[in-house]
Formats: structure tokens, sequence, C-alpha cells
């Protein structure tokens, strides 16, 4: 190893070799798919579709929700099989501001109400329905709703030392109490269909091919911004600590860290991030419902970081973008077998890659760095025999 | 409604020869009613009063089959026919003279009635009914003559009573004499009127309210008013009880769903999230071996009881020797692992069975409800539940305190490397214990399927709950988890009126997220010195 390899060690630098490359064939994708799709004529092999375009847009978003959960999983060993919640918050925050753009051209024709609202007979918009035409106050609310729940419960949850299996089972809970509660009409949401018949966002119609490409480049932007706020904390300190808590959490606080202070707020930030995730999500796929809130969706988040490899952001974007790829695929193909398949990767990738594709990759790169030093001695033994 | 015995062929010839001995004029008026019953909807009422009054031994059979839509107009002789039967072919006997002969649908006409006739034939079975051999049948009688208003009917009950062998019939005759007298006379006694009181039939309350609102500041009125407090709160602990049992019932399911897990999570420390499927496969086997027998449905589901079990708990065991074993102490990635086994499980039935629910028959001993008042009736399947979970609970205590058994798999729990050293082998213990845990859970799936449908959902639906109630009664601890799930199930019961079942359900979730938070050992807390727990 060369000097300047243990000084990355010691003090890594925000954008090391691997972060560079990620980001490069991200800003190659932001730039080529809104070309692909603008530019190159229909009749040209290379198009792609709109259709195509809005599915690669949800890919990221999905993406960024991997690198949210890899945060708090990979990084600070904190199972959560709730954060489709925070997800779905920031769905439905996003969701919510689209529903009041539709104004008067619901089907009923309400300019003040919502349709499911004139259908259930309100005559006023809900307290918390006030402040939602505004663009600016949905997208802090998208921030704003997943962070106080992670807030509140991690508060709570942190201080009196919920860990492991139990902190899971609880935030399972938690995603299945508020998916019980999204289900009810009174709560405001649209109960069972949730708000869906979008028409436009900050005046664009969502239906429109260069409204498209503009989520899909407002996704890759953020998940490039995703992925640097990840790794800004991973390198940082406090990084250092919640790597830490993962690997010996009574040792850390033995040591004087305030554990719960670290996991707290890593635990915040990771489910913002979920939040803008979902906030890009929804305007893309046209509708958001309670089933987002489903216990099944939040474990589905963990076997694309699993998959992929957890404990390095880049598995993490990798096992989404190939585990929705294939779902997307199977489901269409083999409707039947996407269970199976869905299943059997949960207990292969835990049986036999416990550390994903990242992890063969960097099997692979060590197999060829002992076998370069491996030649570069049989090299020194062929000269000396010379 | 319950009728006397309806009769069969020999019956029909006695009556037949009966007929023929009868005086002529009797046969001519009941020749007339009977031919009444051809006419408009008044001519009918008018037959079926003649036919009570003639007093013929046919009378509630050809009654009932009025009221059910089962007598007819011969289009041909204009006589009123009787259907005897529709297969191989139409078959129909004369009501007088009980002539049979085949016939065809559409030679006859069927006689219609409408919702007035409907209640009078009713109340006419019901008074016929009175003279039934069967206490029982006569008791129903009793209960669904009361509040009707026909003086000749107070007269009848009170002769009968008199003659009255069985005291809960003779009970009912006196409420149903007092709700007369309430009724209709001007100054009705002291004494009926707290007869009422101590009723809870709707009628008695209905007639103590129209007294009570007749003339609330006389001394009937006011009399009337103690008994209806008498029984609005009577009615109120019988809404108690109700709850409380509900709860218990629906804590006995939670318990059954979870005990399973109690023991794979709670001693083994393993997180089963195929634990719901395993539930589901119980409820399977339930259902196909319904189908291997379906003639025996009551046998069939003591059947599936050790069915359910051996399925299950090979299954378990499958999962722990192929799956889990290569994961112990490492909780997180059996959870993934297992949930992965829970998705196959799911997909497998949604394949080689069916994606839509399936209906367990519930056998006749099972059905029903035992009335303890009026107000208050426990359905069976939900006793036996019960029953049957608290006995589950005893076994397994009973296997876990007192047999070798348990004993290893209490000593590999709690420190597997001094469990082996000592000679246990911890390996076939693991799989076994994983077997057990998982057999119960097929055992929990028997029950459940006589509650619910059988979906490849169905274990999902609780494997939430199951883990809250482990949770919630504290790893590792039997008791704990009997005790959760009761109390569970009866404060899910309790909110429900007030707050709806959604509403009941979030409130007991997020009350259990606050209590992990205080007690994250919950309810029952394994008592240690590790840092670790």
């Amino acid at each position: 190893m060369t000097a300047a390899n243990e000084l990355n060690l010691i003090q890594p630098r925000l954008l090391d070799k691997g972060s560079q490359r990620f980001l490069l064939v991200l800003i190659a994708v932001g730039v080529l798919v809104p070309v692909l799709n603008l530019l190159v004529p229909e009749s040209s092999g290379l198009h792609l579709s709109t259709y195509t375009v809005t599915l690669l847009g949800k890919y990221l978003a999905y993406a960024l929700l991997a690198l949210a959960v890899d945060l708090v999983w990979g990084y600070l060993g904190i199972l959560s099989l709730g954060h489709g919640a925070f997800f779905a918050l920031g769905g439905y925050a996003m969701g919510m501001y689209l529903m009041r753009q539709i104004g008067d051209r619901g089907v009923y024709g309400n300019p003040d109400l919502p349709d499911f609202m004139v259908f259930l007979n309100w005559n006023e918009l809900p307290w918390y329905w006030h402040g939602f035409d505004q663009f600016w106050f949905a997208m802090l609310m998208v921030l704003v709703a997943p962070g106080v729940l992670a807030f509140v419960f991690g508060w709570f949850a942190f201080r009196s030392r919920v860990t492991g299996v139990y902190l899971s089972i609880i935030t399972q809970a938690l995603t299945y109490a508020l998916l019980l509660a999204f289900f009810r009409n009174e709560m405001g949401f649209g109960g069972n269909n949730g708000l869906t018949d979008f028409k436009d966002i900050l005046g664009f119609s969502l239906q429109a091919d260069t409204t498209r490409i503009a989520l899909f480049s407002a996704t890759v932007l953020a998940l490039a911004l995703g992925y640097l706020i990840c790794r800004a904390i991973i390198i940082s300190r406090l990084g250092r600590v919640a790597m830490a808590v993962r690997d010996a959490e009574n040792r850390v606080r033995f040591v004087g860290y305030r554990v719960e202070h670290i996991k707290l707020f890593v635990f915040c930030v990771s489910a913002m991030l979920a939040g803008v995730a979902g906030a890009l999500y929804v305007p893309q796929v046209g509708i958001i419902n309670p089933s987002e809130f489903s216990p099944l969706n939040s474990i589905e988040m963990l076997i694309w970081v699993a998959v992929g490899g957890r404990a390095t952001l880049y598995g993490a974007v990798i096992g989404a973008l190939l585990v929705n790829y294939a779902k997307t695929w199977l489901t269409g193909a083999l409707p039947d077998a996407w269970l199976f398949a869905l299943g059997a990767l949960f207990v292969v990738v835990t049986l036999f890659m416990p550390k994903g594709i990242a992890g063969l990759v960097q099997q692979y790169r060590d197999m060829r760095q002992q076998a370069a030093r491996n030649n570069g001695g049989a090299d020194k033994v062929e000269e000396k025999a010379a | 409604m319950t009728y006397p015995a309806l009769t069969g062929w020999r019956q029909l010839v006695l009556t037949l020869m009966l007929l023929c001995l009868s005086f002529g004029s009797r046969a001519a008026t009941l020749d007339e009613s009977v031919a009444l019953l051809n006419g408009s909807f008044n001519d009918k009422s008018t037959a079926v009063q003649n036919l009570m009054s003639v007093g013929h031994d046919q009378t509630s059979v050809w009654l009932q089959a009025l009221l059910d839509g089962n007598l007819y107009t011969d289009k041909a002789s204009n006589q009123v026919v009787l259907l005897v039967a529709e297969q191989p072919e139409f078959s129909v006997q004369e009501l007088v003279s009980g002539r049979t002969y085949s016939s065809s649908k559409s030679d006859l006409k069927r006689i219609m009635i409408n919702n007035a006739l409907r209640k009078e034939l009713r109340v006419a079975l019901s008074s016929l009914a009175l003279t039934s051999a069967d206490s029982q049948v006569r008791l129903t009688a009793v209960r669904s003559l009361m509040g009707s208003p026909d003086p000749a009917l107070t007269e009848r009950l009170t002769s009968l009573q008199l003659q009255e062998t069985n005291s809960d019939v003779r009970d009912a005759m006196t409420v149903a004499l007092a709700i007369n007298e309430v009724r209709n006379a001007s100054k009705p006694g002291r004494n009926a009127i707290e007869v009422l009181g101590d009723s809870l039939e709707p009628e008695a309350r209905n007639a103590l309210q129209q007294l009570h609102d007749r003339n609330p500041a006389a001394a009937e009125g006011k009399l009337a008013a103690k008994s209806l407090a008498n029984i609005e709160r009577k009615i109120l602990w019988s809404g108690y009880i109700e709850t409380l049992f509900f709860g218990l019932s629906l804590g006995s399911v939670l318990v059954l769903a979870a005990i399973g897990l109690a023991i794979t999570f709670g001693v083994m420390g393993i997180i089963n999230m195929a634990h719901g499927e395993l539930i589901m496969l119980g409820a399977y086997t339930t259902y196909g071996i319904q189908l291997l027998m379906p003639d025996h449905i009551g046998l069939s589901v003591l059947v599936s009881i050790p069915a359910a079990f051996v399925v299950s708990g090979l299954m378990g065991i499958l999962i722990e020797r192929s799956v889990i074993r290569f994961l112990y102490g490492r909780p997180l990635e059996t959870l993934l692992a297992t949930f992965g086994i829970s998705l196959i499980l799911q997909q497998l039935v949604r394949t080689f069975v069916s994606p839509q629910n399936r209906t367990v028959q519930t056998p006749d001993w099972m059905t029903g409800s035992l009335e303890l008042s009026p107000v208050l009736s426990l359905t069976w399947n939900r006793i036996y539940i019960l029953i049957f979970c608290l006995m589950v609970f005893a076994l397994l205590f009973v296997l876990l305190k007192r047999t070798r058994l348990g004993l290893q798999v209490r000593a590999v729990s709690q420190n597997r490397a001094m469990a082996r050293a000592m000679g246990v082998r911890s390996a076939r213990v693991d799989a076994l214990t994983f077997g057990l845990g998982s057999g119960i859970a097929g055992v929990a799936g028997v029950a459940l399927s006589q509650l619910t449908n059988v979906g490849p959902n169905l274990g999902q639906a609780y494997i939430i709950d199951s883990f809250m109630v482990v949770v919630f009664g504290g790893v590792g601890n039997l008791w704990g988890t009997l005790v959760a799930g009761l109390s569970l199930g009866v404060a899910n019961k309790v909110l429900e009126p007030t707050a709806g079942a959604v509403l009941a359900k979030i409130l007991v979730l997020v009350f259990i997220i606050l209590f992990i938070q205080k007690f994250p050992r919950g309810l029952f807390p394994q008592k240690g010195r590790s840092a670790e727990g």
C-alpha cells in the first residue's frame, strides 16, 4: 500500500474514486436519457419512449429510497421494517399538493375541495390540508412529515434502548398502524383509493413529455444530492461513530458517546431522504394510496439493499435498480413467478451473498490484487533465479 | 323457528283414514276452508282462521307449506294441493282427500301470500306448536307469541300453563301473560310489571315502555320505569359480559397464533416471518382433509388437528434444517430469509391450490350458540376455540416444564455451549423445537379455519399481531404470551364500540409501541445480568 492510500483511510475524501465514477455515470444517464427521448426521432432505434423514461425515473426514486434504507441499516445497524412509512408520507405530501392543483377540474368540479371530500359530503378543507396549494409548503412537508415522525418515534425508541429485532418489529407495527389509519376515509387522505387523477405540477401538465423529462431530471439530481449527503455523513466523525454503534453499541456508550443522539440524527436524515423519494415517485406513477404503507413494501426495500450490498452506497442503488427491473420484467413475463423469485432472492442473498453484489465486486478486486501480487512475487523469484 | 315433527307417509295414510271416518259437516267446513285458500288475501286469512278452529291434525303441515310457498292450486281441478316432491317428478297431494298424484309445474299455480298473512301464519303455527311434545319447541313457540295481542291466546296460555311441566316454558308463559296484561289491562297488576322487570325479552321491554309512556306519573308508570331501569341494567351487564367474551375469544385466537412464535422467537430467538404461513398451511390442511372426508365434517376437524400439526411441523423442520440453522446468531438475516420463505409458501398455495379464499365447513357441534338469556348468547365455535387455546397452552406448558425435551430446549436456549458440553445434541433440539413451534402454528390454523375463510393471505393478517403479543408479553415467557394475548383481545373489543374496529386496532398498536418504549422487555421480562439483554 502506498502512503497516499493510508492517508485516504484516515481522512477519506468526499469524492473518492468510487463516488466520482458513480456520479459520472449518474450525470451521463441524466443527460443521455432526455436526449434520447427528446432529440432522437421516434423512428430511430435509439429513441427512448416516455414510458421508459418514467419507468427509469421510478427506479431512480426507489434508488434514493434504497440509499435511505442503507444509511440506517448498513451504517447504523437499524433494520427498519418501516421505511415504507416515510416514503409514503413524502408521497402523500406531494399527492396533496397535486390534488390541490386539480382545482375545479375534478369530476364534481368543486374548486375548494378534492373529489373524495365532496363524495364524503365534507363542507370544508380539513385544517391539515391548508397550505398544500403552495408548492414550497408541500415541499417543506415532504421533509417535515417523515422527519417529525422519525424524530418522535426515534426519540422514544432510542432513548429507552429498544434495539435489534424489537426495534424492527415496532417499526413494522408503526407502518402497519399507519396503513390501517390511511385506509380510513375519516382520515381525509382519500381512504382506500388514495390520491390520484393528478393534472399538473407547477402549472405544467403531468402528461406532457417535457414534464416527464423534467421529473426524471429532478430525480437524477435528487439521487446525486442524496448520495452526496449520505457520503458526507459517512465520512464525517459522526458517521464513524454511527458505524461504531452498529458494531458495538454498548461499547460506544461506555466510551462516552450519546448513542441515542447519533442514532436519532441519522434516522431522521434517512427518513427525510425516503420522504423525498416518495415525493418524486408520486407524480411519476400518478397515484399514492395506503398500500404504500404495507409492511411488505418496507421489507422489499431491504432486499434491494441486501442484493446490492449493504454498507456500500453504490451497492444500494444498483440493488434497487436490478431488483426493480427484474420485478417489472418478471411480473410482465411470468406473473406467478415474481413472488417465488423475490422469496428465493431473500433466502439466497442472506445465505450465500451476505455482502451482496458489492461484496462480489470486492471479492473479485481482492482476487485480482492477490493475483497481481503473486505474479509480481513470481517475477521477482524468476529475476533472482535469472 | 322449529315446528312439530313433520309428517311422513304413515301419517298421511292415517289422515286419509281419519278423513274417511270424519263427520260430513266437519268435512264440509274443512273443504270450504281449504277452497277459500284459492281466493283473495282476505279469503286466505279467513281460511287460516277456519283451519285453526277446525283443528285438523294436518293443519300445521298445511300452514307451514303455505308459509313456505309449497301450496299450489291445480289449474285443472281447482283443488288446493301440497307439493310432496319435485324430484324425480313433480308429485302433489290434495289437501283434504290426501290423494297423491304426479303433475307438472305448468299445471300448477302457487298460492301467493303477503306479509300480513305471513305474520298471521307464524302466529298460528306458534300457537299450534304450544302443544308440541318437545319442550324446546313449546318454549320457542311461547317466545314467538309474546306480544301477540289475541285475547284467545291469553286464555289458551292460561289453561296450558296449568298443565305445563317444564319450568322454563312455564316461566316464559308467565312473561307472555304478563305482557298481555300490561298491554291490555287498564290497571295492570303490580306483579305483572315486576315479572316483566325480570325478563330480558324485547317484547317485555316494549310493553313496559308503552305503559310508562301512557301515564308516567301514575303508580303503574313509576313501577314500569323502575322495572325498565332494572332491565336496562341487566342488558348493560350482558353487554359487558358479551364484550368480555368477544375479547377473550379474539384473545384466544391471538394466543393460538402467537404461542408457536413464543417458542421459536421467545425460546430460540429466531425471528420466523414465515410463522403466519405455517398457520395458513394448517388451515389448508383442514380444508384438504374436509375434501378427503366430505361425509364426516365433524370428525374431519378433529383429524385435522394432528394432521396440521404434522404438516406444519415438518415444514418447520425443513425450514430450520435448510435455511435457519446457517443463520443462528444473526437474527436480522434470519428475519429476511424467513420472510423470503413466507413469500414462497404464499405463492405456492396461490399457484397450486387457488388464489381465491376457500371456505372450511364448520361441524354441526360447533355451530349455533349457547343462549344464556334473550340478550346474551355465546357462539359455540368461539367457546370451543377458547377452550382449545387453553388446552394447547397447558399442553405446551407441561411439555416445556415437565418433559426431557422441554428441559433440553430450555438448556440450549439458556446456554448452548454448556448444554452441548453436558451431552445435549443441540442441532437435534433446535430442529425439534422449531418443529414444535411450527406445528403449534398449524394447530392454530385449524382453529382459524373455523372462524374465517382460508386464503393465501391468512397468515399475513396474523403475523404482526402475533409478534406484538410475544413482545408485549415478554420474550421467552409462555405466561406472558397468554396474558398479553387475552388482554390485547379484550382491549381491542372494549375499544371497538366507541372507536370503531380499525381505530381500535390502531390504538392498540400505538399502545404497544409506547409500552415497548417504557418496558422494552415486555410484561414479564426475563431476568438476567447481561448488558445486551
